[in-house]
């Protein structure tokens, strides 16, 4: 074998390996195992064309496909402080840092957009799991905050796509502090009364669902999703149980009342474009009827209409 | 018999020996008052040698001492006339968090907090400290009625986390802690939470979103336990002494990065030797810090709250 894999194997390689080809062109379900052609697997939007198991999206896909067309523009977001601890532990964080950047080609594991969702203006904050499990510093609570401003700005609703394992460790107590600035950041969206959507999605844990993820006006989960506030493997050395069927998942949620509905990738755009339609209730409810010009510009009193 | 922790095990051997010689009956030859107080010279000077440099690990152990002031001492101590109120009104009642009305220095107060328990049969009854979702509905609970009484919020904050087990995830664990932060930053009443002893991650911060953030000498504060957080990221536990040194949670750092305000002095040894001496010096930095709060503006005093958290993260640790 020696001989095979140290010689012959680097010079085939060498002779294949320069055309451009990418590197996996074919994905493993995670859940059925099967495979799927990469361009069949996300033209079926990253779900299981043999299983239907919804599997995780880059926060770029996720904006992709959400938005209209190319009405797409992501944001810049504020500049942090990296590695603010000085934290190491096997490696440095600042390490973990750089390769998580070079391997998405983000700054961190948040992306903010604003564009257009069935002609209605909104602001979409989509994590990627990809960096360093989608987990919550401060770059990612001054990307939710910088996110709620930019809809209350645009008079738009606030969609967040959470994808994440909760606070990012590294950060320490800044990451716990990031519960407490998300929160204000839906706070915020909550008092300019613009309409704000959750769509959890593969997984939703700790700090992250104790925080913004689950204050949304409207709580909508991807199927089989994984939501949650610990870990089934802490509960477990906890308790010392055997976890029930399906426990934590989107479906199960759903049945004891913790989000308003389960909605397949599929069919997710045209849901949330019909619930922020009527959300906004922009269509009068009877028609208008013009006032005659005396009547508007006088009330009874005779004082002139306030000027609007 | 007191609890020693590793770290004092030479002030036990010394304080054994002062307590054998106390005991014994010598008849008069010797003086052992003299030897006594030499002896517990000697072992005062070690303790505050150790004390004086205890390490991040060290403090989670001062902070999880069993015989430190818990919330239900504090609030008898410095609270008259509590009166616990119970109850999330959906569920159940809750015995890991403490709550209800009383006075605190002639104001009458609403007094959350998280209750360990202090023996075998309060700890189980208090789960360890350890909340359900219905602790922290109930917590919301009372700073809303707080909030429609004008009166001020005191928490005390002494937890491991949040419980991890099957009910408290169905019943929402997630969701009531986010709604119980929420209500902190809702808050148009002033609000002063105290880390007493472990400031244990979301389970914490559900209690601490306040306009002053005091913090124990040797209390700890932290986004996960040095354990846990050991067993991820060295996938060990035993590196948990690593991880309390990298995870900054002591009091002095805090400070540093603006995520306390201030720092409450413990006794010589800790708040557990003279606990008294610990909690007046609790009540009185409670008590300023409503000072410096009261009479502001509601709706001011909540949009600096949330200013404050805000600015969190820019003050970088050196």
């Amino acid at each position: 074998m020696n001989w095979l894999t140290n010689f012959v194997r680097p010079r085939i390689r060498a002779l294949v390996g320069k055309q451009g080809v990418p590197d996996n062109l074919w994905h493993k379900c995670t859940a059925c195992e099967q495979m799927i052609f990469h361009r069949e697997l996300s033209a079926n939007l990253y779900v299981c064309t043999h299983c239907g198991h919804h599997m995780r999206m880059s926060a770029k896909d996720r904006l992709a496909m959400m938005f209209d067309g190319d009405s797409t523009q992501t944001i810049e977001l504020p500049e942090t402080i990296d590695d603010p601890l000085k934290f190491r532990d096997q490696k440095r964080y600042g390490d973990r840092l750089k390769e998580a950047r070079a391997k998405t080609g983000i700054n961190d594991a948040i992306l903010v957009a604003h564009g257009e969702i069935g002609g209605i203006p909104a602001v979409i904050a989509a994590f990627d799991f990809r960096f360093m499990g989608g987990s919550m510093g401060t770059a990612v609570g001054d990307g939710l905050i910088a996110a709620a401003r930019l809809a209350i700005l645009q008079d738009a609703p606030l969609i967040v796509f959470p994808s994440s394992g909760g606070a990012r460790m590294q950060e320490g107590i800044l990451a716990l502090m990031q519960m407490t600035r998300s929160t204000i950041a839906v706070q915020e969206i909550r008092e300019a009364g613009l309409p704000y959507i959750v769509v959890l999605t593969d997984p939703t844990t700790g700090g992250v669902s104790a925080s913004f993820a689950m204050l949304g006006d409207i709580s909508i989960a991807e199927p089989g999703a994984i939501i949650g506030f610990a870990g089934a493997r802490v509960i477990e050395s906890t308790i010392h149980e055997t976890l029930p069927e399906g426990f934590q998942r989107a479906e199960y949620l759903l049945e004891h009342g913790m989000i308003d509905m389960v909605v397949p990738r599929h069919e997710l755009r045209d849901t949330l474009i019909r619930v922020l339609d009527l959300l906004r209730n922009r269509n009068p409810a009877a028609e208008v009827v013009a006032l005659p010009k005396s009547e508007a510009a006088a009330d009874d009193q005779g004082n002139p209409a306030p000027e609007l | 018999m007191p609890t020693y922790l590793d770290f004092e095990k030479p002030i036990a051997a010394l304080e054994g020996k002062i307590e054998e010689l106390r005991h014994l009956d010598t008849g008069g030859d010797i003086n052992i008052a003299e030897e006594v107080s030499k002896l517990q010279a000697k072992a005062d000077r070690l303790l505050s040698q150790a004390y004086g440099k205890l390490t991040p690990w060290d403090k989670v152990q001062v902070a999880r001492h069993p015989d430190r002031p818990h919330a239900i001492d504090c609030i008898d101590h410095l609270i008259e006339d509590f009166t616990p109120l119970a109850g999330d009104r959906a569920f159940s009642e809750d015995a890991a968090i403490l709550g209800g009305l009383g006075r605190f220095r002639r104001r009458s107060v609403m007094v959350i907090g998280n209750e360990k328990g202090s023996d075998t049969e309060s700890r189980v009854r208090r789960n360890f400290g350890m909340a359900r979702p219905e602790g922290y509905r109930k917590a919301r609970r009372l700073m809303k009625l707080a909030d429609q009484f004008q009166l001020p919020v005191i928490t005390l904050v002494d937890t491991a986390g949040a419980y991890p087990g099957i009910g408290a995830e169905e019943r929402g664990q997630a969701e009531a802690i986010a709604r119980s932060i929420e209500a902190c930053m809702t808050l148009r009443v002033p609000i002063v939470s105290a880390i007493v002893g472990e400031g244990g991650s979301g389970g914490a911060i559900a209690l601490a979103g306040a306009d002053r953030v005091l913090m124990m000498e040797h209390a700890v504060y932290s986004v996960i336990s040095p354990e846990g957080c050991a067993s991820i990221l060295w996938r060990s536990g035993d590196a948990a002494k690593q991880a309390a040194e990298a995870l900054r949670l002591t009091a002095q750092d805090l400070l540093k990065m603006k995520v306390i305000d201030r720092i409450i002095d413990e006794p010589m040894g800790g708040a557990h030797r003279q606990r008294n001496v610990a909690m007046d010096a609790l009540g009185d930095a409670i008590a300023e810090a409503l000072d410096e709060v009261i009479g502001i503006d509601g709706g001011t005093l909540r949009a600096m709250r949330r200013e404050k958290f805000l600015e969190m993260g820019k003050t970088p640790l050196d």
